[in-house]
């Protein structure tokens, strides 16, 4: 059997795990990421959501956060508090700033939610966003061109800047007609245009006559992976007005940039990874109930790889990645070290709710832990992000929040009991 | 076939998060490719049993393995890619030069002996024209250097004059770049491990069949590995011995690849090969983990900078060599996070396929530049010829630093 050996391994490679190795590394401790593959960043939006609905549209998150703490005891935001809430954006915001992508920032905060259009036009409320979004806020929007871009068929301005007009707003689609090599393209093929000082010279070229005398010009999020900050900078130079992105379908852009300030930070603090390792298996002291998880086994190349730590942090995801399931039974399951779960209908309660926009009765399922992110079913595992029972992160906005906020969290928690000091 | 239902059932699990499109280094620069999502899973679908791929495109796929490893939902999309690209080379034949440079242990065996007039062969500008006009290997393409000494006859000298040494067994796999183009590799291997106590055991071996595998030719692969895991194999007698390779591209070929792309998932020998494999970095911080590894190193005062070959991070490891360079002292190490050089083998050898490896690599090669770093360190050995040729610097497997730092070099 092959063998590793590190103080905390982290399972899952997506915000909640990169910010919860970190947070480890950064502590002192030795870490190690393992994961089937790449998580969550790739695909959702690149903000930090923190509370956009409780249920009602919330205008300050921090106050959002006191009502739901309030409410829902069982909440994931009610075991972390909304000062490591704070603390995790706070920190979050100075690790981007000093990141891999030079000038990148993240702007806003816990106090107030920027309202950004989304691709359909919908506003948003976010905590935290790129910098290159903030100009899209909707408390701040004049006369704004939506761009479309015919090649990019994930986009359609119309579509968008009619939902905006709906919603009050003086929004106005202008489309870019482009000659590619290709006869479409993907929000990631435009990115990596431009990034080239000369398409993106040549594009600005085409499109300002386009978005003359608008005060903002809304794009799909594709200026630029390498140096975004200097990209949007140009783009608004060149196009002689505020310039924001509007999040569009995967990938997504900003959450690739996301993820290399993540794994930057990671890499920056000592921790390690070990994408594709995905975890098969796992031993543990004890009987089925409690005892503590001694090493999880990783799916390697030629045959798998026990990995030995400490304690683990589980921050596999929940039904959207496939570490929760729920077979024909009805039964949930978690299969990734096989914990017992939270969150489900109770016996005789319905499984299954009939109208659309109802709330499910399995969407709070998550792994049971207990008020420090503990997991109920083994005593040297903490749980972090989407594995955490409770919350309905799509409908309440929280996804990204409750993500980067557990993570923050759960290394605390782990750093305090191995003895080291989290850093400031 | 069973395999490649198994790798067609994987298909299903796709659930089009487009994953894969941001991590494939090929798609990135041509749009002769158009990424693993579109050519594999979305293509697969349309190849229904024995027929081909409904387009030629798959065949720019420069099987680098990078999507099967960030899909998180275990879709084997390069694994098929490489039976899609087989099955059109079987309709549209296998071109000579594909039947060539696939084969290490021909050329090798013929270019050691020769070894002057064949590496004046390999850098004559003029024949370098002709062999692209009439075979379709790149002009510019870079050409390793034959040693002109076979590494295995080193190790037998050597044995003989010096006798059996005693320890624990290990099975050496050096692979076709150590026995003819950098015999001194497999040398340094074998002075760490028995730096560390290991008895080497070198079992006569050939190729693991890998550049006939991505070039399409599976029954000549299956032919290759089949008979390199049984040459392994019969030193594996007792349970503690384990094999260790340098070339982490052929390890990856025995520990996983041959099984899952050349259907030979039910070869028991080499289902036992492949357990016992090891990559010599993984293997060395494993023994470090459990304080077995010396650590008496001197202190290397100089820069380096780390490249993890896709086809080293195809073993899912992560990257060891970061854990033990990192052992030794005043060497400052620059980790590269440019995915991937473009060479991919013998990818960036064709002729149609050059300008795309190099224009895969351009941002390696670039921060390799910018590294201040005076040298690469890198698993792979095809990938450290193409790091040599695009970015100019010297590139060397990672073990020769901890081979220099344990001062086993004389010097």
């Amino acid at each position: 059997m092959r063998r590793r050996r590190y103080d905390v391994v982290v399972i899952g490679a997506g915000t909640a795990g990169l910010v919860a190795a970190t947070r480890l590394a950064q502590a002192g401790a030795g870490v190690c990421v393992v994961a089937r593959g790449f998580g969550s960043t790739h695909l959702a939006a690149g903000t930090i959501d923190v509370l956009g609905y409780a249920p009602e549209r919330v205008e300050r998150p921090l106050d959002g956060l006191s009502r739901l703490i309030a409410a829902q005891p069982e909440h994931p935001y009610s075991r972390i508090g909304s000062g490591a809430v704070s603390a995790a954006l706070e920190w979050f915001a100075t690790t981007v700033a000093s990141g891999v992508l030079p000038g990148y920032t993240y702007v806003g905060g816990i106090e107030r939610n920027l309202l950004l259009p989304t691709a359909l036009g919908v506003l948003k409320p976010s905590a935290l966003v790129p910098a290159s979004f903030a100009a899209g806020d909707a408390h701040a929007l004049r006369r704004v061109a939506v761009a479309g871009i015919t090649a990019l068929r994930d986009f359609h301005a119309g579509l968008c800047a009619e939902n905006l007009r709906a919603a009050g707003l003086d929004a106005h689609p202008v489309t870019l007609a482009l000659e590619l090599d290709r006869a479409d393209t993907g929000t990631l093929g435009l990115a990596r245009r431009l990034d080239d000082a000369q398409w993106r010279a040549g594009f600005c070229a085409r499109l300002a006559p386009l978005v003359g005398g608008f005060d903002q010009v809304g794009l799909p999020a594709i200026l630029g992976l390498r140096e975004p900050h200097a990209v949007w900078r140009d783009c608004e130079q060149r196009l002689g007005c505020a310039v924001f992105e509007i999040p569009a379908l995967p990938p997504s852009v900003p959450g690739m940039r996301l993820f290399e300030l993540l794994a930057g930070a990671l890499r920056a603090a000592g921790g390690t990874v070990a994408i594709g390792a995905g975890v098969v298996g796992h031993r543990r002291d004890g009987g089925r109930a409690g005892g503590r998880v001694l090493s999880v086994q990783a799916d390697t190349a030629g045959s798998p790889t026990s990995y030995e730590a400490d304690a683990f942090v589980l921050a596999s995801g929940g039904v959207h990645s496939g570490a929760i399931a729920l077979d024909s039974h009805w039964q949930a399951h978690e299969l990734v070290l096989g914990l017992p779960l939270a969150g489900l209908p109770g016996p005789g309660e319905p499984r299954f709710a009939p109208g659309y926009f109802d709330e499910q009765p399995f969407a709070r399922v998550g792994v049971a832990v207990d008020e420090r992110l503990r997991a109920l079913g083994a005593s040297n595992v903490v749980v972090a992000g989407a594995s955490l029972p409770g919350a309905v992160p799509w409908r309440e906005g929280s996804g990204e929040g409750i993500a980067l906020a557990s993570g923050y969290h759960a290394a605390a928690v782990l750093a305090a009991e191995l003895g080291a000091g989290v850093a400031a | 076939m069973a395999e490649l239902e198994a790798l067609r059932a994987s298909l299903d699990h796709c659930v089009k998060c487009t994953i894969c499109e941001t991590a494939c280094p090929v798609a990135a620069v041509t749009p002769l490719f158009p990424g693993p999502k579109y050519a594999g899973p979305q293509a697969e679908r349309f190849r229904v049993a024995g027929e081909v791929s409904v387009d030629r495109s798959v065949d720019y796929c420069s099987g680098c393995g990078i999507c099967s490893q960030v899909c998180p939902q275990g879709v084997k999309v390069a694994e098929l890619n490489a039976q899609a690209r087989r099955a059109l080379k079987a309709r549209d034949g296998v071109p000579l030069r594909d039947r060539l440079i696939t084969r290490p242990t021909w050329l090798g065996r013929a270019g050691t002996p020769v070894a002057p007039l064949a590496n004046w062969t390999l850098r004559s500008r003029p024949l370098r024209i002709l062999a692209q006009r009439l075979l379709g290997v790149h002009r510019d393409a870079p050409a390793p250097r034959f040693a002109g000494r076979r590494f295995s006859t080193w190790f037998w000298k050597r044995r003989r004059a010096a006798g059996q040494r005693t320890g624990r067994r290990i099975v050496y796999f050096h692979g076709c770049g150590t026995e003819y183009y950098e015999p001194w590799e497999g040398e340094r291997v074998v002075a760490v491990l028995e730096h560390n106590g290991f008895e080497v055991v070198v079992p006569k071996q050939g190729c693991c069949g890998l550049p006939l595998q991505s070039s399409g030719l599976f029954e000549d692969a299956r032919r290759a590995v089949r008979r390199l895991a049984r040459a392994l194999e019969p030193e594996l007698s007792d349970a503690q011995t384990v094999i260790v390779g340098n070339a982490s591209s052929c390890t990856l070929m025995l520990k996983r690849e041959a099984r899952e792309i050349l259907s030979l998932e039910d070869d028991p020998v080499l289902r036992r090969v492949a357990a016992r494999t090891y990559d010599i970095c993984e293997l060395l911080l494993e023994l470090h983990q459990r304080g077995e590894l010396r650590t008496d190193f001197r202190p290397l005062p100089e820069r380096v900078a780390y490249h993890a070959p896709c086809q080293q991070q195809g073993h899912w490891i992560g990257k060891p060599a970061l854990a033990l360079l990192a052992l030794i002292p005043q060497l400052e190490v620059c980790e590269l996070t440019a995915r991937c050089c473009g060479i991919a083998g013998t990818y960036g050898l064709k002729a149609e396929k050059y300008e795309i490896a190099m224009a895969v690599g351009r941002d390696l090669f670039a921060q390799a530049g910018a590294s201040g770093a005076g040298a690469v360190a890198c698993d792979s050995e095809t990938c450290r010829w193409q790091i040599t040729h695009g970015s100019g610097l010297p590139a060397a497997h990672p073990i020769d630093y901890l081979y220099r730092a344990y001062g086993l070099g004389g010097g």
